[in-house]
């Protein structure tokens, strides 16, 4: 039992984890070479990992990858004020909140990506449909959360405030807003995931903007090994960056 | 029996025009945005029909729901996320059993299905275009695809919290892997796999139809990047009304079917 609690939790997982990647991919390799596998439907994973250095000279990746980036920020920024803004007002109206706060989460479970043509419509095949796609995708769970937040101050801060006889002013701005910032960052953070995804994934439908089009753009010219080495990218850049909001999360919350 | 006896006094009270507050603010909302729809749609500010009036939608959807061919394209639809929760759902099923029953392989495989579930899935559709051509079978392996990760990971999640007393039983009763599964693992965490699969089903819908405006002669997605390439506004937010109905309602069918195992178990 003991020993077997020293594997579980010792550095074995995570090499067997990498291991396991490394056996699929030399698996796949060996069934292109013996032509068990099409290489014009799958490209030799030694080809993938070739043309990543292709792919990142040649095709900007750097600047896309800035530019989606940018996008998200852009989009971030907009559901920080609005999102922030919707939930503070929802919270002080409670009548307004009893009126829309089950719309708000439905809208939080809708399928808003599907919207794209609309937006398309309204905005044009632009950077600003692929920001507001963003932002439609984030706005609910931090509308939510913020709500949640502010609800949930502890009483024993709301009861100092009065015996320091705050304004309402002064008791939003110095107890209960601090008091929520935990639960809005979960919202944000949730808000900044739900934009990435949308972002990248409206930038490959309207075939515009940074990532999401440079794999249309690669599938298109029918470049198969820049095609998996793109989508490889893009799943690294995601990875890594709810990677770092998980992080930045915790670093908040502490 | 009580539902029947209320439901008169209910009509009653609402009939005499007896509002709540809260219903009261939720139709003045819903007026104003018809209200600032229809002086958008007859300013004449938008460009042709980017903001058409509700009238026009309205007849639009009539028009939809009148069409034999719709319901054609709806079934395709259907059909395919039906085969894409099947196919995720049962592959996330086997493989969540299989992470939650053994620490190993859950610390070894789980980190990389918990930070690639958020990834967005529609970026893999040229390489499933490749491998299952642009028919149904594509935009079935796109709905699995992205089915997959919320089913496995909450299967895996649900498997860890399993009573221990449960499996202790079946195993007094030697019961193999596969009854272990199907009479003791399944049967314990049936609320977690629906809940699993409510997620999985919305999921799935957004895959499936993605996959469908991107590249499709056929199914819902079709006909909404259809009508937006023909610049047929009023249908174009016909269809998408009829899809937001239809995703809500599958979802809300799933959740009262987990409550109502709720009540049951």
């Amino acid at each position: 039992m003991t020993s077997r609690l020293r594997i579980d939790d010792g550095p074995l997982p995570a090499l067997m984890g990498l291991a396991g990647i490394a056996a699929l991919l030399l698996l796949i390799e060996g069934l292109i070479s013996v032509g068990l596998l099409n290489p014009f439907i799958v490209p030799k994973p030694s080809q993938v990992i070739g043309s990543f250095y292709r792919v990142v000279v040649e095709e900007n990746v750097l600047e896309r990858f800035v530019l989606t980036i940018k996008e998200c920020l852009f989009a971030v920024a907009l559901v920080t004020i609005v999102g922030v803004s919707i939930g503070v007002l929802l919270h002080r109206v409670s009548l307004l909140r009893q009126a829309t706060e089950t719309w708000v989460a439905a809208f939080a479970s809708a399928p808003v990506v599907l919207m794209y043509p609309l937006f398309l419509v309204m905005f044009g095949r632009s950077a600003l449909t692929i920001v507001m796609m963003g932002f439609a995708a984030g706005l609910p769970p931090v509308i939510l959360k913020t709500i949640e937040g502010l609800s949930s101050t502890r009483r024993v801060l709301l009861a100092v405030g009065q015996s320091f006889k705050l304004t309402p002013r002064q008791m939003f701005w110095k107890i209960q807003l601090p008091s929520s910032l935990p639960a809005i960052f979960v919202g944000l953070k949730l808000g900044l995931i739900f934009a990435l995804i949308n972002i990248v994934g409206v930038e490959f439908l309207i075939n515009f903007g940074g990532l999401g089009q440079l794999i249309n753009d690669l599938a298109e010219r029918y470049d198969l090994p820049g095609t998996y080495a793109a989508i490889s990218f893009v799943v690294v850049v995601s990875v890594g960056f709810f990677m770092i909001a998980e992080r930045a999360e915790r670093w908040l919350i502490r | 029996m009580a539902d029947t006896l209320g439901a008169p006094s209910r009509a009653a009270t609402r009939a005499a025009g007896v509002l709540g507050p809260v219903t009261m603010v939720r139709i003045a909302i819903v007026a104003a945005i018809v209200l600032i729809w229809e002086a958008a749609a007859a300013s004449g500010l938008f460009y042709r029909d980017v903001v058409p009036s509700v009238v026009a939608v309205a007849r639009a959807l009539v028009r939809v729901l009148a069409d034999a061919s719709f319901y054609w394209h709806l079934s395709v639809t259907m059909l395919e996320i039906a085969a894409a929760l099947a196919i995720g759902g049962t592959a996330g099923l086997v493989i969540g059993i299989a992470l939650g029953g053994s620490r190993l392989l859950s610390k070894a495989i789980e980190p990389y299905l918990y930070y690639l579930g958020p990834t967005p899935k529609i970026i893999f559709f040229p390489v499933l275009i490749m491998l299952f051509g642009i028919g149904p079978g594509s935009k079935v392996a796109m709905g699995a695809i992205s089915c997959f990760f919320p089913i496995v990971l909450s299967v895996a999640a649900a498997m860890r919290q399993i009573p221990l007393v449960l499996i202790r039983v079946g195993q007094s009763f030697r019961a193999g892997p596969w009854d272990m599964a199907l009479k003791v693992y399944i049967p314990a965490m049936r609320h977690p796999i629906i809940n699993g699969f409510r997620l999985g089903l919305g999921i799935a819908l957004i895959g499936t139809l993605l996959a469908e405006t991107k590249m499709s002669n056929r199914g819902i997605g079709h006909l909404i990047i259809q009508a937006y390439a023909l610049f047929d506004m009023p249908r174009m937010y016909a269809m998408l009304i009829i899809l937001f109905a239809f995703a809500i309602g599958a979802n809300s069918l799933l959740a009262r079917a987990g409550k109502a195992d709720g009540t049951m178990g």
